[in-house]
C-alpha cells in the first residue's frame, strides 16, 4: 500500500485499519462490520464508529499504539484523536 | 401555559459531548450556587444551579451528563435523553437546550446539534473554548454557522474571567422571551443511514463556516509522542501514580491527625460532661467515634479527587485508560476501569461511584465487584498495627525494610487478586458474551481551571460527608448497639463488650474461625469491625481492655505481640486483604447496582477468599514453626 500525502499513488483495494501499522495515513473507504461479534447488538458498533467521526472520506492516521500487541491504537480522524482496539478497527476499511 | 412559564422560574439545560468543556462552563456560570443530588431511582448525579442573571430573573440551569447522541447507551446518557425529551419523571422539561461545543473540535458536536434540532425545543449553541480556537488560528464565521444550522450561536471561554458574560446576557434575553417549543417532539433514534447523513451535513456546514489554520497546533501531538510512547508512557504513568500515592498518604497525614484528635477531644469532652451510662456511651462511642472513624478519611479522599480532577481536566485520564487498556483488558476489565480502581486505593466508596463512567453494564459490574479488593486506606491502621507488632524491623539485602516489603506485598496481593477475580468472572460469568469495545476520544491537553477543580473537590467532599452523616452513621449506631447490649451485670470485672451481643456472636463464630488461627478476642473484634476495617483496631483494644488515648495503637500492638502467635498475625493480615469488612462499601454496592444480589455475591466471594487465604497462611506458617 503506497500512500503519499494522503493520496494513494495508485488505486488500491481497501484494507482494514486494524491491520495498518503505526504512522499509516489514509482515508476511510467504508465501514464494514464483519461477522466477528463485538458484544454489541447489530448495527451498534457501526453507529458508535459514526458517532465518533469515522465516516467515509474522513482523513485518518495512526498516531500511537499500545505497548502490548501494538494494541489499542490512537488515530487522528480529521481534527480529533480517538483511541480504539484493533479488533474494532477491523470494521474500518481504509485506503 | 406560556404566560405562567414566562413569570415562573425558567429551566435551562446544558448538554454537550464529553470533553466539550461543559462542566467547566457550568461551574463558571453557576459557581458555588450549585446543588448535586441524584435523579430519582437511578444513581446518576443531577447537578443544577441558579444563574446570576443581570436582570435578576430566576433561571435554573441543569448540567446533563455528556453524550455524543440521544441514543442512550448508559444510565447517564438515558437521563440526558429523557431530560431533553421531557420524559423524565418528576422533572419539568427544559425551556431551553444550551448545547455546548468545543470550538476547536466541532465535528462531533455539530452532529449532536443537528440531532437536538429534531427534538423541537428552543436551542442555543455555545462555542466554548473560543479563546483556544482563536489562539490556534481557527476562524469561525458565526453568522454563516448560525444560518446553516438554523440555530442561534454564541461564543464563550469558560476558563477566562468574563468569558461567560456574553453568554449570560444572551441567556437572560432568552429567558424573557416566549420559549414555546416550535415543533412537535419528533425525535426517534436515528438509523445508521440517518447518522451518516447527519455527519455528512455537519461536515458540509463546518466546511462552509470554519477555516482551520494552515499549520495546526501540534502541542498535543508532541506531548503524546512522549506520553503515549509505549514504554516511556507507562513509566511516566507509574511516576504520576507514585506521586499521587505519596500525596494521598503523606500529605493527608497531618490533617488526618488533626481530625482524629479533634474527634477524640470531642469524645473526651462528652465523657467528662455526661454521667456514666448509656447516653454517654452512645454519644461518645457510637456517634462521635463512629462518624469520626469515617470522616478521618476526608483529607485522603480530597487529595485523591484533587489529583483525579486535575488529570481529568488536563486530558490525561483518557491517556491513562489508553495505556492501561491492554493490561486491564487481559483481566477482562475496561481501560476506563482504571480510574475507579485507582480511587479505590483511598476508599472503595468513591471508586465504586466512579464506575458510572463505564457505559457497558458488564464491565461496570465487574469493576464494582473487584474494587473493594484494592487496598483502601482503612486497611492501613490494621496493617501497620500488625506489621509493627510482629514483623521485625530488619533490612533485606541492606536496602529495603522488611516491614515496608510486607506492606508492599499486601498492596500487590490486593491488585493481583482484583485482576484475578475479574479474569475469573470474565471466564465463568461472561463466557458467552464477547468483550465489549473500547472506544474513547483523546481530548487535546488543556490547562485545568483552578476554580472548576476547587468546585469539583468541594462537591465530592459534600457528598462524602453527607454519606458519612446518613448511611454510615446508621451502620455505626447498629454496631454500637451490638457492642453495648446487653449491659454488663453489676460488679462485672471484664470490659463491657465481653457481655454484649457482639461477644455472643463472636463466641458463636469462634469455632468457625479457629482453623484460621483466630481466638475469641479477634472473633469479637471482627463484629464491630464490620462497620469499617480500622474500627477493628479500636475494638481489639476494647476487648483486651486497653484504655485508649493517642498512644492506644502502640499499646495494643505490644499487648498483641505477647498474646498472638506469628501465624495468627499473618492469617489476620491475609484475612484483611480480602474480607468484606466494610458495611459502607456493601451499602454503596447495593445502591449502585440496584440489587441485593450483587451485594451478596461480592460479600460471599470476598468472605470465601478471606477464609481460604487465612486458612492456607495459618497452616503453612504453623507448619514452618511460626505457630
Amino acid at each position: 500500500m503506497t500512500v503519499k500525502n494522503g493520496h494513494p499513488a495508485k488505486p488500491a483495494a481497501s484494507s482494514p485499519l486494524g491491520h495498518a501499522p503505526r504512522g499509516f495515513r489514509g482515508r476511510i473507504d467504508a465501514i464494514a462490520v464483519g461477522n466477528e461479534t463485538s458484544g454489541l447488538p447489530e448495527g451498534e458498533l457501526e453507529r458508535r464508529l459514526i458517532e465518533l467521526g469515522f465516516t467515509e472520506g474522513a482523513a485518518i492516521q495512526i498516531l500511537h499504539e499500545g505497548a502490548f500487541g501494538r494494541d489499542p491504537i490512537a488515530v487522528r480522524i480529521n481534527d480529533a484523536t480517538v483511541a480504539l482496539r484493533r479488533r474494532e478497527a477491523m470494521a474500518i476499511l481504509v485506503i | 401555559m406560556n404566560v405562567v412559564a414566562a413569570t415562573g422560574t425558567r429551566r435551562f439545560a446544558l448538554i454537550g459531548t464529553p470533553n466539550s468543556g461543559k462542566t467547566a462552563l457550568f461551574n463558571a456560570l453557576t459557581g458555588s450556587r450549585q446543588k448535586v443530588a441524584n435523579y430519582p431511582g437511578v444513581t446518576v448525579e443531577r447537578k443544577s444551579g441558579t444563574l446570576p442573571m443581570p436582570s435578576g430573573r430566576s433561571v435554573s440551569l441543569v448540567d446533563l451528563p455528556g453524550t455524543y447522541s440521544l441514543r442512550a447507551r448508559s444510565p447517564d446518557e438515558e437521563v440526558t435523553r429523557d431530560a431533553v425529551l421531557g420524559r423524565l419523571a418528576g422533572e419539568t422539561p427544559p425551556d431551553l437546550l444550551v448545547c455546548v461545543a468545543d470550538a476547536t473540535n466541532l465535528r462531533l458536536s455539530m452532529r449532536l446539534v443537528l440531532e437536538l434540532k429534531r427534538v423541537g425545543r428552543p436551542l442555543l449553541l455555545v462555542l466554548n473554548m473560543i479563546d483556544i480556537a482563536h489562539r490556534r488560528g481557527v476562524e469561525i464565521d458565526l453568522e454563516r454557522l448560525s444560518a446553516e444550522l438554523g440555530v442561534p450561536v454564541i461564543t464563550a471561554a469558560a476558563v477566562r474571567r468574563g468569558g461567560t458574560d456574553d453568554l449570560l446576557r444572551r441567556l437572560d434575553e432568552l429567558a424573557a422571551t416566549d420559549l414555546t417549543a416550535p415543533g412537535e417532539h419528533g425525535w426517534q433514534a436515528p438509523t445508521i443511514t440517518e447518522l451518516r447523513a447527519a455527519q455528512r451535513e455537519a461536515d458540509r456546514i463546518i466546511k462552509l463556516a470554519v477555516r482551520m489554520p494552515a499549520k495546526p497546533d501540534n502541542l498535543t501531538t508532541r506531548l503524546d509522542a512522549v506520553l503515549l510512547q509505549p514504554v516511556i508512557g507507562l513509566v511516566i504513568l507509574l511516576c504520576i501514580l507514585f506521586v499521587m500515592f505519596q500525596a494521598v498518604f503523606s500529605w493527608a497525614q497531618p490533617l488526618m491527625d488533626i481530625i482524629s484528635s479533634g474527634f477524640a477531644a470531642l469524645g473526651a469532652g462528652v465523657h467528662n460532661s455526661l454521667p456514666d451510662g448509656l447516653l454517654r456511651s452512645f454519644i461518645q462511642d457510637g456517634v462521635i467515634s463512629g462518624v469520626g472513624s469515617v470522616v478521618v478519611f476526608l483529607p485522603q479522599i480530597l487529595i485523591l479527587f484533587l489529583f483525579i480532577l486535575l488529570l481529568e481536566d488536563l486530558g490525561y485520564m483518557a491517556r491513562a485508560a489508553f495505556l492501561m487498556d491492554r493490561i486491564m483488558g487481559g483481566a477482562g476489565l475496561h481501560g476506563r476501569a482504571f480510574i475507579p480502581l485507582l480511587s479505590s486505593f483511598a476508599c472503595a466508596i468513591p471508586g465504586i461511584m466512579a464506575t458510572r463512567v463505564i457505559d457497558n453494564p458488564r464491565d461496570r459490574l465487574t469493576t464494582i465487584m473487584v474494587a473493594p479488593l484494592m487496598t483502601c486506606s482503612a486497611r492501613i491502621p490494621v496493617y501497620t498495627l500488625i506489621i509493627s507488632a510482629f514483623i521485625p524491623n530488619t533490612q533485606v539485602w541492606g536496602l529495603v525494610s522488611l516491614q515496608g516489603l510486607v506492606m508492599f506485598g499486601l498492596y500487590a496481593a490486593g491488585i493481583v487478586s482484583a485482576l484475578g477475580v475479574s479474569f475469573l468472572a470474565k471466564y465463568f460469568f461472561w463466557r458467552d458474551n464477547p468483550t465489549p469495545p473500547f472506544m474513547l476520544e483523546l481530548p487535546d491537553y488543556k490547562l485545568p481551571q483552578p476554580r472548576s477543580i476547587v468546585i469539583g473537590v468541594i462537591m465530592r467532599a459534600k457528598m462524602f460527608l453527607h454519606r458519612a452523616g446518613t448511611t454510615i452513621f446508621s451502620m455505626m449506631v447498629l454496631i454500637w448497639f451490638l457492642a453495648s447490649f446487653p449491659r454488663p451485670p453489676a460488679g462485672a470485672t471484664e470490659p463491657a463488650i465481653n457481655y454484649s451481643l457482639a461477644a455472643i456472636l463472636g463466641h458463636a463464630i469462634e469455632p468457625l474461625l479457629a482453623p484460621i488461627g483466630f481466638n475469641w478476642q479477634i472473633s469479637v473484634a471482627l463484629i464491630p469491625g464490620m462497620a469499617a476495617r480500622e474500627v477493628a483496631v479500636a475494638a481489639l483494644g476494647t476487648v483486651y481492655a486497653i484504655e485508649g488515648g493517642k498512644e492506644a495503637a502502640e499499646q495494643i500492638g505490644q499487648a498483641l505481640a505477647g498474646k498472638w502467635s506469628l501465624a495468627t498475625a499473618l492469617a489476620l493480615l491475609v484475612w484483611y486483604i480480602f474480607a468484606p469488612q466494610c458495611a459502607s462499601t456493601l451499602a454503596v454496592i447495593k445502591r449502585e447496582t440496584g440489587s441485593w444480589k450483587w451485594m451478596a455475591i461480592t460479600f460471599a466471594y470476598m468472605l470465601a477468599l478471606a477464609y481460604l487465604g487465612a486458612l492456607i497462611t495459618y497452616n503453612v506458617a504453623v507448619a514452618l514453626g511460626a505457630g
